[in-house]
């Protein structure tokens, strides 16, 4: 299939891998920042393949993983109330708050419904006037604009009875965060290539410049990634810092415009907590005052609701890069996708449950790898 | 349904008569009996169930039997390809031939919600005939119950079937033995990305049909050649990787199979690409993964792809000597990873 055959080819990847241990003499820590990208290095399987001096850790960028428990157990109690269609990415669901996950809302007798685009949550308030109809705003700068055109199209509309619960975080923020973080070890990163196609990648000098890091903008594709870490090999071996664009085919330096004034309009930037890394500044997305009466927190009344992150969980450390999956003691035992206890097990793009669901314990080819995957 | 001897037939319940199904259809008096008379009667037309029996009286042909049962719930209820009662029908149909079974007889209940569209329930049931005559089955025996408005979603139905078993081999998962090529008879995901499509209005340049069809022939045919068949498992929901994964669990030996060798058409593959699926997890209905002896592969193949039959079938891995139970799966780009059974559907990626 056109388009998607040609990065994954395998003559290709062989030759972009020897590229890359021809030119990696020393070892380098680099951070994949999207967990689409995570999924597509595991599911390849491009970290066995890559020198064993390369070491990929994986980032924050998987919108189920970050997004607060506080910010679910506010879901959960607005989709328990009576009345509330609460619509949300699929994903979401499963993920557990304090005491419960929206799922178990469901089954209790919550209308709870799975949506694949934002505005399908228009026709869903349109055909229910009498019934408050609520959307679960998550997401990085991928989903911020469809978001946005939602709350826009509502206003338009004179919609009184839709509203959206804003989850929306920032991806560079969060790359400063762990860049300035005690012990930090990530000499580069492979930025989001979607992320970029609509916020393009200008934001990421000031990144370079001050921290000295290589950033790549890279696609999702093995080919990509292979490209995407070599460029970042050849900066890092070199004494290079800077961005640059693996991903031309879908991203201009200066990204969607389009986009951004949709984004422009409805949002503004707040200071947002992220499950795993805390209260970051300015790494959220919140309604601007002209649409303020679209905000299920204040419709609900339920923007006092806090809650603390379970300690069991290691799921921070991973999201940062500080560990890998295996390193937790519960991996597979006690947190399963069946019976997760954070995040990044829930998530198909979480971390953990990417290792879990690819590179399950007791196969020749992890053991193979052992010496690098493992501790 | 296509166009063919059986769509020209018209409802024989005079529409203006009973346009819905009525709680009394289901209430055991004058009402019931005429749609059963009228409708699966008229529509399964054959001997055993036109003597109007409690139940099915028959000999066998075999003193090795299958006898198998499933449920159907699928919404939407007529997708591309197919229709709840093709589904019924194959669906079973093909759970008998995984055992080695020639199908014989089939029975279905039929759970209807009241105000259904009599006229719906005519074609489907029609629909069932035609899958029933495809795959050589009676529908001999069946049950009727109509339930509150509200309390079904339109029609469920439930089939269960009988099988004769003509050979003496054992076909299971059990059976499987290191060396064993593993062959499937055509590409995958077809089903549950039609269903998906049609389900959530997702529209694409074309429409994905289901792949729903009877396998029943395919491994009669196979077993006429004497192909020594060590397993078969149509892969249904959870798809090829949770069959495969379930049948390497079983046999205790590493199930290995090859990305760029499993077929999945453009359209499929395109769906998934945009909805963040893996087309080896995505359901299917007229899928089966075959495990027989390595030097009977190439035979097996050249019997599924006989007169066009499965154009498409493909040897697309093995079965290793390592006891550790898992499936791998070469990637395209050519390393090794796990094939795990997902905990439960399929979501599209967010971002």
């Amino acid at each position: 299939m056109r388009y998607v055959d040609e990065f994954r080819d395998h003559e290709a990847a062989v030759r972009y891998i020897r590229q890359i241990n021809r030119i990696t003499t020393r070892e380098w820590t680099i951070m994949e920042v999207c967990g689409g990208q995570t999924h597509a290095i595991l599911k390849s399987g491009i970290d066995q393949l890559i020198p064993g001096k390369i070491n990929l850790l994986h980032g924050p960028g998987c919108p189920v993983c970050v997004t607060a428990v506080e910010l679910i157990d506010r879901a959960i109690a607005i989709a328990s109330k009576e009345n509330v269609i609460f619509c949300s990415f699929g994903d979401m669901l499963r993920v557990p708050g304090s005491s419960k996950d929206l799922i178990s809302v469901r089954a209790e007798g919550g209308d709870i419904r799975t949506v694949y685009a934002p505005t399908d949550t228009i026709r869903i308030a349109y055909e229910n006037p009498d019934r408050e109809v609520v959307f679960f705003g998550i997401g990085f700068e991928t989903t911020a604009p469809a978001n946005a055109t939602l709350v826009y199209q509502a206003r338009q509309m004179n919609l009184k009875n839709l509203s959206i619960l804003m989850a929306q975080v920032l991806i560079p923020p969060a790359m400063e965060a762990i860049l300035s973080a005690p012990g930090n070890n990530v000499k580069g990163f492979l930025a989001a290539g979607h992320v970029c196609s609509v916020v393009g990648y200008d934001d990421y000098e000031h990144i370079v410049s001050k921290y000295n890091v290589p950033i790549v903008v890279t696609g999702f594709e093995p080919l990509d990634i292979l490209q995407g870490i070599y460029m970042t090999i050849a900066q890092l071996e070199e004494g290079r810092a800077e961005v640059e664009n693996q991903y031309r085919r879908a991203v201009r330096r200066e990204g969607n415009i389009t986009a951004q004034k949709i984004m422009g309009e409805v949002f503004n930037v707040v200071d947002r907590r992220w499950r795993g890394l805390g209260l970051i500044e300015k790494s959220g997305l919140a309604l601007i005052h002209k649409y303020a009466e679209f905000d299920a927190e204040i419709r609900f009344g339920v923007e006092q609701l806090t809650a603390e992150e379970s300690t069991e969980c290691i799921s921070g450390l991973i999201l940062q890069g500080k560990k890998k999956p295996y390193d937790c003691p519960v991996f597979g035992s006690l947190c399963t996708p069946e019976y997760p206890l954070g995040a990044t097990m829930v998530s198909s793009e979480g971390a953990c449950a990417a290792y879990y669901r690819y590179r399950k314990e007791g196969t020749e080819s992890i053991k193979q790898s052992g010496g690098k995957e493992r501790p | 349904m296509s166009d063919n001897e059986y769509s020209g037939l018209s409802c024989p319940i005079p529409i203006s008569e009973y346009p819905h199904v009525l709680l009394a259809h289901g209430g055991g008096g004058k009402l019931m009996h005429q749609l059963i008379e009228k409708i699966f009667t008229a529509a399964f037309a054959n001997p055993m169930l036109e003597t109007a029996h409690d139940g099915a009286v028959f000999k066998a042909d075999s003193d090795r039997l299958a006898f198998t049962t499933d449920s159907y719930v699928v919404d939407p209820l007529f997708f591309p390809g197919g229709d709840i009662g093709k589904l019924a029908v194959d669906g079973t149909v093909n759970d008998l031939a995984m055992c080695g079974a020639r199908p014989l007889y089939l029975s279905c209940g039929f759970i209807i919600e009241e105000g259904f569209s009599m006229d719906s329930l005519w074609k489907i049931a029609l629909s069932m005939k035609q899958a029933a005559d495809e795959a050589k089955v009676s529908i001999v025996t069946g049950d009727t119950k109509v339930v509150d408005k509200g309390r079904g979603h339109g029609l469920f139905i439930n089939t269960a079937g009988i099988g004769s078993i003509g050979h003496d081999l054992t076909i299971a998962p059990s059976m499987v033995q290191p060396g064993d090529a593993v062959i499937v008879n055509g590409d995958i995901g077809r089903h549950g990305m039609a269903i998906m499509a049609h389900r959530e209005s997702l529209s694409f340049e074309t429409t994905i049909e289901s792949d729903c069809a009877p396998l029943a022939d395919t491994v009669m045919r196979l077993l006429d050649e004497d192909i020594e068949i060590h397993c078969l498992r149509d892969l249904t929901r959870g798809g090829l990787a949770a069959s495969l994964v379930e049948i390497a669990s079983v046999s205790g030996y590493r199930i290995a199979v090859e990305e760029s060798k499993i077929p999945v058409v453009d359209q499929v593959r395109g769906a998934c690409e945009i909805l963040g699926f893996d087309p080896t997890y995505v359901a299917n209905e007229g899928r089966m993964v075959i495990f027989v002896p390595k030097k009977e592969a190439e035979k097996a193949l050249a019997v599924l792809r006989d007169q066009g039959l499965w154009p498409e079938a493909a040897i697309i891995g093995r079965v290793g000597d390592e006891r550790t139970g898992i499936v791998t799966m070469k990637s395209l780009i050519g390393a090794e990873r796990i094939v795990d059974m997902l905990s439960g559907e399929q979501l599209p990626r967010i971002c």
